[in-house]
């Protein structure tokens, strides 16, 4: 894996207004979803994110795409500063960046047929001439496994899994660089999902995809990553090479998190000692000072009540593995 | 393999197609508004056949001794007026102006509501605002005191009725397809459209347009009774379509004066008037009704499908 950096985020902050209360007492309040996000992308990795549904993993992808407007910090595409890029300007960026939605009866227009769906790209960034599109578009369907035949039909006529596979094909259509996957399976059957995942890998084999895979399904982000982000409430507290974050956990809240994956070994000899994270995520609206996870954790102590912890590297000897916490586990402390 | 090509895919638009054939009020009005087309498109071969010309006073065999209305009979199919004109061939070239006036005008209304509509749910902010108030100003608007004031100070005429009519009609139209286009912006294809660089007119008009389009046919053919409706109302007090030219508002203007004794005034162009607007609302409901994916009546079970 080469060390050139695709794509930089560096303290990408993004707030919301919400409106809460009701009658008089309505007022405005400002969400931190995405509360200052440092990330680096490596050229042809996969990089797992996972965290709790409304942990901000969703926004986080659509502030990489720009299609939020970034509230502070710094978006870098490949050297180049796209936080508050014009649409302009980013267009032709667009044919580098591509996104893969959650949901796979959503992101297609019911009312279009997959052909014009999957000419789109070329259509919009002006690539190719018209004759030339419906061949482009059939040697796209035949890349995700579609039948070509089929393009003059509406996604309504199609799986899950295949329609999944068009919004994958209008993605590599002009052959980008990052694909941003936004829980690209977890929409689909457990048997279509493997199909799926198999198909990104080979994408990525055959055109040099760097993928951001976001996911709240450990086992799935396991499979495809070469390292791993932990995001919560808006944060990054742990990110490591994919296998050193299952085995040798640092953070309690990635520690909490695998114990809550069902196993099926229940003999499997070194068995994770139960960290189960008790009560739901704190609100965003109002997140706890300190170290947001502090009121969920076990190994809290005062500090963590007052002091925000800071992503960073917790052995010389594992510089790859960085952790935000003031008490992180040691090897062998919690598995 | 083969088998799976022989299945052929069918469209949503297809889908309310089939609804549609198979629905015999929509049938039925279909037929009606046929008619009255072929009626408006014959009209001058009526009068040849006749040979009565629509503005002509027959005042011999037109009008009775005492100057009254001649009844429906072999020389004047429905009777004449009071001015001894074919109410026949009247009605026939009222029916021009009717379709006419009820096509153009609510195609004009549907076409400016659905760009307001698109525009305002789309940009949102400052542009939502501003049109979302033009079109409750536009609502609020009394319709008949200002067609009233507008139509004396231009003069009655066709131009103005279809101007008018469009004019008090669009913001219906606007307000809808706003409620709908500020879902659509939230959903995952237009996301998908942006991130790949699509522009405005992309969103609002490839990917947005065809998902307000069921809406729009709808309120197309309910706009459409409404304008004739509004034309006959326009005509009848003198403010539309100028006589001597017939329209069905001021033959049933002209028929208050003579409509104790001659009946036929008031009822065949009333009955014109009534058929046609009635069909079009019939039409408009079944179109609603197929176009509505939950109101599935092709697949039935046990039925032949």
């Amino acid at each position: 894996m080469s060390n050139d950096v695709l794509l930089q985020l560096t303290g990408v902050v993004k707030e919301f207004t919400v409106k809460v209360g009701s009658g008089f007492k309505r007022r405005k309040r400002s969400l931190q979803a995405v509360a200052g996000v440092d990330l680096s992308l490596r050229r042809g990795e996969t990089l797992g994110l996972v965290g709790e549904s409304g942990c901000g993993k969703s926004t986080l992808a659509r502030c990489v795409m720009r299609l939020f407007a970034v509230d502070s910090g710094r978006v870098v595409f490949d050297g180049d500063d796209l936080t508050h890029a014009s649409n302009a300007v980013l267009k032709p960026y667009r044919r580098r960046m591509q996104m893969v939605f959650q949901d796979p009866y959503g992101s297609l227009n019911p009312r279009r047929r997959v052909g014009s769906i999957i000419g789109d790209p070329f259509r919009i960034q002006g690539v190719g001439s018209a004759a030339d599109r419906q061949a482009k578009v059939q040697e796209l369907m035949q890349l995700v496994g579609l039948n070509p035949e089929h393009y003059n039909r509406f996604p309504g006529e199609f799986s899950g899994g295949q329609r999944q596979r068009i919004g994958i094909a209008r993605a590599i259509a002009l052959r980008p660089e990052l694909i941003v996957c936004d829980e690209p399976v977890s929409a689909l059957d457990v048997s279509i999902q493997a199909q799926v995942l198999n198909l990104l890998a080979d994408l990525q084999k055959e055109l040099g995809l760097t993928y951001l895979f976001i996911s709240h399904d450990l086992s799935v982000v396991r499979h495809v990553s070469d390292r791993v982000a932990v995001m919560y409430l808006g944060t990054i507290v742990e990110i490591a090479p994919s296998e050193a974050i299952y085995e040798r956990t640092r953070h309690p809240y990635t520690s909490a998190l695998l114990s809550a994956v069902p196993r099926f070994e229940a003999d499997a000899g070194t068995a994770r000692v139960e960290s189960v994270l008790s009560g739901d995520p704190p609100s965003p609206l109002d997140p706890p000072s300190g170290c947001r996870f502090h009121p969920r954790c076990p190994r809290a102590q005062d500090r963590c009540r007052h002091e925000v912890p800071v992503l960073r590297v917790g052995n010389a000897d594992d510089p790859e593995h960085l952790t935000a916490c003031h008490f992180p586990l040691v090897d062998g402390d919690a598995s | 393999m083969k088998q799976t090509t022989e299945i052929r895919g069918r469209g949503p638009w297809q889908l309310a197609y089939e609804r549609l054939r198979r629905d015999r009020a929509a049938i039925g009005s279909a037929i009606t508004i046929l008619i009255a087309v072929l009626v408006a498109l014959s009209a001058p071969l009526l009068a040849q056949i006749t040979g009565h010309p629509p503005t002509m006073q027959f005042g011999h065999t037109g009008l009775g001794p005492t100057g009254i209305p001649v009844g429906p009979g072999a020389e004047f199919w429905l009777g004449t007026d009071g001015l001894g004109r074919d109410v026949l061939v009247r009605i026939a070239y009222g029916t021009r102006v009717s379709l006419l006036v009820g096509v153009v005008a609510s195609g004009l209304a549907v076409l400016i509501g659905a760009v307001v509509g698109i525009a305002a749910g789309w940009f949102g902010g400052i542009v939502d605002t501003i049109l979302s108030r033009l079109m409750d100003v536009v609502l609020s608007l009394p319709f008949l005191v200002l067609a009233l004031a507008l139509a004396a100070l231009v003069g009655p005429g066709l131009g103005i009725s279809i101007f008018l009519i469009a004019f008090f009609s669009w913001a219906t139209v606007g307000r809808v397809v706003r409620a709908e286009a500020k879902s659509i912006r939230e959903r995952e294809y237009v996301q998908a459209a942006r991130a790949l660089g699509a522009g405005n007119a992309h969103i609002m008009f490839v990917e947005m347009l065809p998902m307000v389009g069921a809406t729009v046919i709808v309120y197309a053919t309910l706009l459409i009774p409404a304008s004739i409706g509004f034309e006959a109302t326009l005509s009848f007090l003198g403010l539309g379509v100028p006589p001597p030219t017939p329209s069905w508002g001021n033959m049933l203007a002209d028929a208050m004066a003579y409509y104790k004794v001659a009946w036929w005034l008031l009822l065949f162009p009333g009955a014109a008037l009534l058929g046609v607007t009635y069909a079009f609302n019939v039409l408009g409901d079944s179109v609603r009704d197929a176009l509505d994916p939950k109101h599935d009546q092709t697949i039935k079970p046990g039925g032949q499908s």
